[in-house]
């Protein structure tokens, strides 16, 4: 069945305030944290970019509970090795949870929403991902389609991986090489990968790209070749999108999102219930998905993504294609 | 006494069979002396292959190895250039060398059938094709096996397999690898049960040759796997049961096995692959090539041993009519499953259908429907086209179209996007396979390989079920009552052990 909307709204952001000179994308997606891993308020300048809620994008980070702890954890190879990714999940969970003072379950739960009204297709997105993971050209992690509404008009849709809360790559992997963080991030082990690829048959989102050649040479990386950045990718296995998993402990937004010139992407946290777009803007989560009736891709399938789309006029997003 | 000269005295014997002479064969039963009478013919035909090397069984042989190791070689520049060589693209992320994999492993179906199903329904004709039905089987599971091999991208880590710590219970390739690893268990034995009391011939026949490696390799190997034959009542009637019994299981176990091979496409999501109909599309198509393959081999052993005495073309035609009835059963299956899906006309089923059946994929889709579907009607139903000749060609097509219909399984519903964008639907430049000479060569080095493992199987087995050939014949030359008297006889007796022990010791 198709999407159907309860109430039309029309196409206005929720409690955002765009300052002049929002600060560009390169600073937000720096690749490098600080020496010693912390967020520096230096990196971001446009503190001034507060949200009616009064939340500034410092305070996402804040409240996200992302210290440079984590980062620094993650910079000094804590996370390597096969059984690396339950250590970095682990970790990343303790530390912050000291910051926040939560208790045991993770201080995050990693999600994305994409404001369709707003995205033009220039595939910024795509490029910035494929240049910061040394990926091909045909191994678009985040992917922009170029779709039809039901008046013929066109719109697009960028597709990041998902995030399944019930992700179907990962059941049908004969040895484990997909796995789900306790923060909700779907990771490949390419070390463990044997390149049967029964998940990219699973995947109802066609967001698995495998490595059909030799991978596309990187230089040396602040992280060894792990789940959370897997760059290099290696060949013969499955790779996919990561929500840039080894930024996100150093408050580092995905480079797809921190590079969008529309703001059409936001990562969010459902945990902390915030989420932040590349100019900085801070939205309170839940009810900007509510107040936008925000929708999940192709929900038939029982995946649960954590992939929020915000419709615009007359946008149809796939779902009425029940399987089989 | 010896096993010779007891075979001597019952050759001499078994002509007429008057009372005395039952009255030996019941004493001899007790002794555990083999009461059917040996069939030099059958025998000399059977030991042809062992013993007989022409200089075509060279010729052959070569030919196929060298095919082979072009395979490999390919599979090594595979393994250089990474899988996109073999023409796979994220589009077609499954392609030959998953169909590849359903095709050889169903083509092992054949010996289930003729062996199996025939020995269980006591159909007498089966016997002279037992052997190679079963040899096929065997040798053509760990062809089907090896494309795993090709099939995965990091090869080197195939161990991680069979590595239980990293086992995903809930992958159907686990599934699969479980299935088929159990069929390969059941296949040996399958094929080694009724070989039991012909390694004991063969290696009568062998020692009685020029004593050389090969009849020493033999004369250990056999003393391991076959010595104990003697073939009397008792021993014959344990053989018998165990197969009834392996053949009751064999049947359940090959039809699990391609069943659970269709859930590795039909668990999953994707249009196309989720059907609940593969699972006996499957089983009836493998069961479809399995025995067009035992014709193919039988016809080209029957040629190159000179079997025409034994493999008639009485078996052709009767494996013909099986054929034409699996043939239709899976062209009309396959018509179920492309009405139900274009029918119920959901987005992406109509899609591949329309894709498959008029769209960029028709032409091997409808090779399919002439090839396996029509053509072995058209041959089976004229007398002049019902001959081994006939059949043995409709089975070559057969097999040909069966593993194109196999590519048309797997490649267009993986090539069908599934997020629908204008942009993003399927044309002939966006993600297909594309047949590069990598995949090729592997898929006829697995094709070559099946002839010339076979060839080489029977250098050492031989290529008739002797003893099950020599019980049948001594049945229908009116033994049959006897013999059933002499298992009674057998089976409530207690007193031969013994004896059966001292003959055993003595062939020893």
């Amino acid at each position: 069945m198709a999407f159907n909307r309860q109430k039309v709204q029309l196409p206005s952001r929720t409690g955002t305030e765009i300052t002049g000179g929002s600060c560009s994308s390169g600073e937000i997606s720096g690749l490098l944290p600080d020496q010693d891993g912390t967020y520096t308020d230096s990196m971001h300048p446009d503190k001034s970019s507060e949200s009616r809620e009064g939340i500034s994008r410092r305070h996402f980070l804040e409240r996200a509970g992302v210290v440079g702890i984590a980062g620094a954890l993650v910079g000094t190879g804590v996370l390597e090795g096969v059984g690396g990714h339950k250590a970095g999940a682990v970790t990343t969970t303790t530390s912050a949870s000291q910051a926040t003072g939560a208790s045991s379950k993770p201080a995050h739960q990693w999600c994305m929403v994409i404001d369709l009204r707003y995205c033009n297709g220039c595939k910024v997105c795509t490029q910035a991902c494929q240049t910061a993971h040394y990926l091909h050209k045909d191994q678009t992690w985040i992917d922009v389609f170029t779709m039809k509404n039901a008046s013929g008009n066109t719109y697009y849709m960028p597709r990041p991986c998902m995030m399944c809360e019930d992700p179907p790559c990962v059941q049908v992997c004969p040895v484990k090489a997909n796995f789900r963080t306790d923060e909700g991030l779907v990771l490949v082990n390419q070390s463990r990968c044997i390149g049967t690829r029964i998940c990219m048959n699973a995947c109802p989102y066609q967001a698995r790209y495998f490595n059909w050649g030799p991978a596309k040479s990187a230089p040396r990386q602040p992280f060894p070749q792990e789940p959370e950045w897997p760059v290099p990718q290696v060949e013969g296995t499955v790779g996919k999108c990561i929500f840039c998993a080894a930024m996100l402990p150093m408050g580092k937004i995905p480079e797809c999102v921190g590079n969008c010139p529309m703001d059409a992407l936001y990562m969010g946290d459902l945990e902390t219930d915030v989420a932040v777009n590349a100019s900085g803007q801070v939205i309170k989560l839940s009810a900007f998905l509510a107040n936008n009736d925000a929708v999940k891709f192709k929900e038939s399938y029982g995946t649960h993504p954590r992939v929020f789309y915000i419709l615009g006029h007359d946008q149809d997003l796939d779902n009425d294609e029940e399987a089989g | 006494m010896t096993r010779k000269q007891v075979d001597t005295m019952e050759t001499g014997t078994s002509t007429t069979m008057t009372s005395r002479t039952l009255e030996k064969s019941i004493k001899s039963a007790y002794d555990g002396v083999d009461p059917v009478p040996p069939r030099e013919d059958i025998r000399e035909a059977a030991m042809r292959p062992v013993l007989e090397t022409g200089k075509w069984w060279w010729t052959a042989v070569i030919t196929l190895g060298v095919v082979v190791i072009a395979g490999i070689v390919a599979w090594v520049m595979q393994l250089r250039d990474g899988l996109g060589s073999a023409g796979y693209n994220n589009q077609a992320f499954w392609a030959i060398y998953e169909a590849d994999l359903v095709a050889f492993i169903g083509v092992t179906y054949g010996g289930a059938v003729v062996s199996a199903v025939l020995r269980l329904t006591k159909a007498r004709w089966r016997a002279p094709l037992t052997r190679i039905a079963e040899a096929t089987a065997l040798v053509t599971l760990p062809i089907g096996m090896m494309f795993i091999i090709p099939h995965l991208g990091e090869s080197p880590r195939i161990w991680e397999l069979v590595w239980p710590p990293y086992w995903n219970l809930s992958s159907p390739i686990l599934w699969d690898f479980f299935a088929v690893s159990t069929y390969l268990l059941a296949t040996v034995v399958f094929f080694y049960l009724p070989l039991i009391p012909d390694l004991k011939i063969t290696l009568e026949r062998l020692s009685a040759g020029p004593d050389n490696l090969k009849t020493r390799i033999c004369k250990k190997l056999y003393a391991i796997v076959g010595n104990n034959w003697i073939g009397s009542i008792p021993q014959r009637r344990v053989l018998h049961g165990a197969l009834g019994l392996i053949s009751i299981m064999i049947i359940p176990m090959a039809v699990s096995v391609h069943s659970v091979l269709s859930f590795a496409f039909s668990s999953s999501s994707r249009a196309g692959y989720l059907e609940t109909i593969f699972p006996v599309l499957f089983v009836v198509g493998a069961l479809y090539s399995g025995v067009a393959l035992v014709i193919v081999m039988a016809a080209a052993f029957r040629r190159g041993y000179r079997l025409e005495r034994y493999i008639t073309e009485k078996h052709f035609v009767r494996l013909g009519f099986i054929l034409i009835a699996l043939g239709a059963t899976y062209l009309y299956l396959t018509f179920t499953e492309y009405l139900v899906d274009g029918y119920s006309g959901t987005i992406g089923n109509a899609a591949w259908v329309r894709q498959t059946i008029m769209g960029r994929y028709w032409i091997p889709f409808w090779f399919f429907v002439v090839g396996a579907g029509l053509l072995p009607l058209v041959i089976l139903a004229f007398r002049r086209t019902r001959n081994v000749k006939g059949i043995a060609t409709a089975s070559v097509i057969i097999l040909l179209a069966m593993w194109v219909k196999r590519l048309v399984i797997v490649i267009p519903p993986a090539t069908e996007p599934l997020v629908k964008s204008p942009l993003n639907v399927a044309s002939a430049n966006w993600g297909t396979f594309h047949f590069t000479w990598i995949p090729i060569t592997i898929t006829l080095a697995a094709t070559a390989a099946i002839p010339l493992l076979l060839l080489v199987v029977f250098k050492f087995f031989p290529i008739l079920p002797v003893a099950d050939m020599e019980e049948m014949a001594a049945e229908t030359e009116g033994l049959e009552e006897d013999l059933s008297t002499l298992s009674v006889m057998a089976s409530t007796g207690n007193g031969s052990s013994g004896n059966r022990k001292e003959i055993i010791h003595a062939n020893i």
